[in-house]
């Protein structure tokens, strides 16, 4: 770990002003990704700016019937929130299926939001990685890639976003409130906040420097069957190899969205219109355009039989 | 004491201590923080500084150039040792590469440097500066594609390679039924939740370590080899382990750096090896090929069986035993083993649980489950025709005791097995295809030399003194109900002390000898001090039972502490063994049940049930021996499910280096798991009639897993683990 800097902001304005003028600075909210990153050296930000002290953790109701949720609601608070899990029992869920209880407990909604992929070659400093450090090459592309993504990637990274809370959130239309270091406010749709990787991967959001997260709002609730189902290879702690986010209609329209499977939670609303049609028809559809290697081409049988599972579960 | 005769009645059979599910005597400590362990050890010696060891990031090659400016400069900064600062240095016995590499590397993480500051953090952030160029030189790192290359191997470990009895290409070729499969088990990765861990002084030419270590006296010679210097000048204290799983067998890194990091620094040094180095800087369980064929009549009565594996090593290294048990498990009058060893340069290979059985069992035992279904007969069926109660490769050496067939018989009955359905994929719950497998469990039973010391004081405590070690196995408790047992005291007159290279060298703790040997060392030392306490008590100890704290003979009754009023009394003794393992074959044996389902959409597998049912002679402590058996099955399905250590054969190192990569099974994984032990003595072990179960709980498991997934799906997978991926395109369609 290098050694950094350190201040306690005092306004959500105030913070994106002191990120802003580092180019080197970091938020630091609660660490679970943050801090491991690191101690191995793989995020060496010579100055943190601890967002913990803002008022930005209670989740309030929007005058259109939607959800506030404040950049600072941990997890844990989040997943049990009586309206989430009344009105966004796919938010709920996923967030359940996600990390550990002492994990949840501490990492909040907008540091969830910018976790950074999980690949382990972005792990190993010694290895090459456009992600970590631009320009030296894709280590997966030809290595260990059973875990990485098949859609959304570039011949630089195939890496994929780990949030489970994510893929709910893009399922539930989620915008994104963000202040920035003039003070400006705006909200961005979820699907505009991360990036394709293209040729550069180490740009994972469309945040401007400086500029910091302060809230999630949820549109009012779509009602609908809600299910989060998370595909691994063991039954808890582990990331998805696939996970599918649905909420479906009782005349079998809905939206999907999908993780464990690119650079960002994977959706495609055009996808949709052929749900009516089933899992193959829009899979199918989702997957247009994926390129995986062949240690994880399994994926994309696996998202269509997932899907398949999941609307059956949903209108039985 | 010479253990060369079976064991006759002896104090142990009362078993009013012994035998008895006692809770352990470190409990307390353990759940309190009260148990130190290595990194722990905070005020044995004052001003302790860290360690930070700095991995190779090269599979093979050389250190071109290393420049160590500015972490000698970094803050807190107390010493940066490298090879070249370290001198010439020996190599353990037990160790195929340097502990710390250079100018030479041999594999990736192979220590080069550690940095030693007065801060964690202060050494962590300074090995980080630390400069390396390094010249890469090609390597082997693929096991498949070495395999033609691989030879026999000559160590004495792997003696012999090769077996051979009857004409095994003959009857083969001409058996009406007959298998031939090739299966393979990945690099395994012992995970264990402590990594190697080493608080290490001076002082004047003597050194301490405070160290994780499950063979103190391995320990202490490889060290001694390694520093060159005397074994004498070195003390090794491991009295708590949290984990080793054959991981910590050998010395380590972390012992050799913390002993010349605290010379180079002049100050007690501790290194704790960082998570990510675990992978690649220790040893792992190496992958296999093996190819199984077998033959059989109609009857199922087999008359070929052959069994080949192949495994890598870094040169110097051995192969992974993966046929040994296919020796002496099944009958069969031809009969063919074969071991061969391909040079790789992977980080290096050595023991984890089973060496051997465990993986050679993960392919063995599906064979015979495919072999079974060709003959359409029952799997259970199948195995108990083809018992043999005698060494199939030498007939006129029986088994000391071999209860496989009752194993499976009240597994059977237990388990609910006449409930399977023979077709595969007819059994469903929901969305789960239900299956249920079933494997032998074998390993054999080692015996090794033991020694302890047992001293009685004048209030009646009786302290063990012995170097063995409890890597979470038990070996406190069943150490203290031996003494109890043997000197008729209750266990809170105990005390036992353990895992100290100034106490009698014992058996250690590997290869499941450590119950046996290490209590039988102790039995032999309290044989002794009975002896003595008799003598002093004026009593003939043939006649003397000691019972209740007293010592009665005849119609004479006196306390047992007033043999030691007027000063303790010791008995010293060394268990030693005879040739009646070269006479009889000692194993010990059991049965895995599994129930999995099958998610039919995803082929996501979980285990819905699990029983073990083992004969491995007197079990000494029922709770602690059924936790090793969970323990050891849970481990059996990580191996089953989903433990691998993925090679990238491009640049030669385990890619998934830290516990997020490697998953191991995780509590929402296990299922309710059962063991039923056989109530048994086997009097060819030792005194104690008790054999070994530690490594027993795993072999077979990932067998029984595989079968039972079959069993749910149709779908053989031969390759391990067997993750959804391997399932997915044979699964029927949702």
């Amino acid at each position: 770990m290098r050694a950094f800097t350190y201040e306690r902001a005092s306004s959500p304005a105030a913070a994106a002003t002191a990120a802003a003028r580092n180019p080197e600075a970091k938020f630091i909210a609660g660490g679970t990704n943050l801090l491991d990153l690191m101690k191995l050296e793989i995020e060496t930000p010579t100055h943190l700016v601890d967002v913990n002290g803002l008022k930005l953790d209670t989740i309030e109701a929007t005058p259109d019937g939607g959800l506030r949720i404040g950049a600072l609601v941990r997890n844990t608070a989040l997943a049990a929130d009586e309206s989430v899990r009344r009105d966004y029992g796919v938010l709920s869920r996923a967030l359940l299926a996600g990390a550990s209880g002492q994990l949840r407990n501490r990492a909040t909604t907008a540091g969830n939001l910018l976790q950074r992929t999980r690949c382990p070659y972005f792990y190993d400093t010694a290895q090459p990685c456009n992600k970590r450090q631009p320009g030296s090459g894709c280590s997966a592309l030809g290595g260990f890639s059973r875990q990485l993504g098949v859609i959304g990637v570039s011949d630089a990274c195939i890496a994929t976003h780990p949030s489970d809370m994510a893929v709910a959130m893009r399922a539930l239309d989620a915008m994104v409130e963000t202040v920035k270091a003039d003070a400006s406010t705006r909200t961005i749709p979820i699907a505009e906040l991360h990036r394709s990787p293209g040729s550069t991967p180490h740009l994972e959001t469309t945040l401007a420097p400086g500029e910091l997260i302060t809230a999630v709002t949820l549109p009012k609730p779509i009602g609908g069957t809600q299910i989060y189902r998370k595909v691994r290879d063991r039954a808890s702690y582990a990331f998805a190899l696939v996970s599918v986010a649905a909420i479906v209609q009782r005349d079998g329209s809905g939206r999907i969205s999908l993780g464990g499977i690119a650079p960002k939670p994977w959706r495609v609303e055009a996808a949709e219109r052929e749900l009516p049609r089933g899992a193959k028809a829009a899979a199918a559809a989702m997957l247009d355009g994926a390129r995986p290697t062949p240690e994880n081409a399994f994926k994309l049988p696996l998202v269509e039989r997932t899907l398949g599972a999941v609307l059956s579960e949903a209108r039985a | 004491m010479k253990f060369d005769i079976p064991a006759t009645q002896n104090p142990i059979d009362r078993q009013s201590i012994v035998g008895q599910p006692r809770d352990r005597v470190d409990g307390p400590l353990k759940v309190t923080g009260g148990a130190r362990y290595a990194y722990e050890q905070h005020d044995v010696v004052p001003n302790q500084a860290y360690g930070y060891v700095l991995g190779a990031t090269i599979a093979k090659g050389r250190i071109a150039s290393m420049d160590l400016k500015a972490a000698r400069a970094s803050a807190g900064v107390l010493a940066v040792v490298t090879a070249k600062e370290a001198g010439k240095l020996g190599k353990g016995k037990r160790n195929t590469a340097k502990l710390l590499g250079g100018p030479e590397i041999a594999h990736y993480h192979q220590a080069v440097a550690l940095v030693v500051a007065e801060t964690f953090e202060q050494a962590r952030a300074a090995a980080s500066l630390i400069r390396v160029e390094y010249a890469q030189t090609k390597g082997a790192f693929d096991l498949e594609a070495a395999k033609g290359r691989a030879i026999k191997p000559t160590g004495e470990d792997s003696s012999p390679a090769d077996t051979q009895v009857g004409d095994f290409a003959g009857a083969f070729a001409t058996a009406p039924v007959a298998l031939d499969q090739t299966y393979t088990t990945p690099d395994h990765s012992h995970a264990m939740m402590e990594p190697p861990a080493t608080l290490a002084a001076w002082d004047g030419d003597k050194l301490t370590l405070w160290t994780s270590n499950q063979m103190i006296d391995w320990g202490v010679g490889d060290l001694a080899q390694t520093l060159r210097i005397p074994k004498a000048n070195i003390r090794l204290v491991s009295p708590f382990i949290g984990g080793g799983f054959g991981g910590k067998l050998f010395l380590r890194a972390d012992a050799v750096l913390a002993g010349l990091g605290a010379r180079a620094a002049k100050r007690p040094v501790k290194i704790a090896l960082q998570r990510p180095l675990m992978f690649n800087n220790t040893t792992h369980r190496p992958a296999t090929i093996q190819r199984i064929r077998i033959g059989a009549d109609r009857d199922g009565r087999i008359t070929a069986i052959g069994h080949e594996s192949w495994s890598g090593d870094l040169p110097d290294g051995g192969p992974e035993l993966a046929v040994q048990q296919t020796r002496l498990l099944y009958a069969g009058a031809n009969r063919m083993t074969a071991m061969r060893l391909a040079v790789l340069d992977l980080p290096e290979g050595n023991a984890m649980r089973a060496p051997g059985e465990a993986p050679g069992l993960m392919a063995l035992e599906i064979a015979m489950d495919e072999m079974a279904e060709k003959l359409g007969m029952d799997p259970i069926a199948f195995r108990a025709l083809n018992d043999t109660q005698v060494d199939p490769e030498k007939p006129k050496r029986p088994f000391s005791m071999r209860r496989l067939n009752e194993c499976f018989k009240i597994g059977a009955e237990r388990f609910g097995w006449d409930r399977r359905l023979a077709r595969p994929g007819q059994s469903r719950d929901g969305r789960w295809l239900v299956g249920i497998g079933v494997a032998a469990a074998f390993r054999n039973n080692l015996v090794m030399k033991s020694a302890a010391r047992v001293r009685l004081d004048a209030h009646g405590t009786v302290t063990v003194e012995t170097d063995m070690t409890d890597i979470g196995t038990g070996s406190y408790t069943i150490i203290a109900q031996t003494a109890a047992e043997m000197l008729g005291v209750g266990l809170d007159k105990v005390v036992v002390r353990l895992g100290d290279s100034r106490f009698p060298v014992s058996a250690g703790s590997g290869g499941q000898w450590g119950a046996n040997s290490s209590t039988a060392g102790v039995y032999a030392a309290c044989v002794k001090l009975r002896e003595t306490v008799a003598q002093k008590l004026g009593i003939n100890s043939a006649e003397a039972v000691f019972a209740n704290g007293e010592v009665r003979a005849g119609n004479r009754s006196m306390p047992l502490a007033s043999a030691a009023e007027s000063g303790p009394v010791v008995g010293e003794d060394t268990i030693e063994y005879g040739d009646l393992d070269e006479t009889h074959q000692q194993s010990t044996f059991g049965a895995h049940f599994v129930e999995v389902g099958v998610d039919v959409a995803t082929a996501e597998t979980r285990i819905r049930r699990m029983l073990a049912v083992c004969s491995a002679g007197r079990i000494l402590n029922p709770k602690t021996a059924r936790s090793q058996v969970i323990g050891a099955m849970t481990m059996g399905v990580g191996a089953a499910l989903m433990e691998e250590l993925a090679v990238d054969t491009r640049r030669g190192f385990f890619v998934n280096h830290d516990l997020a990569g490697y998953e191991v099974p995780v509590h929402a994984d296990i299922p309710h798991q059962e063991v039923i032990f056989l109530e048994e003595t086997d009097p060819m072990s030792s005194p104690m009639k008790a054999k070994g179960v530690g490594e027993l709980g795993i072999c077979g498991v990932g067998a029984a897993v595989a079968n039972a997934i079959y069993n749910a799906t149709g779908v053989r997978v031969r390759n391990y683990p067997i993750t959804l991926d391997k399932l997915l395109e044979h699964m029927p369609s949702a």
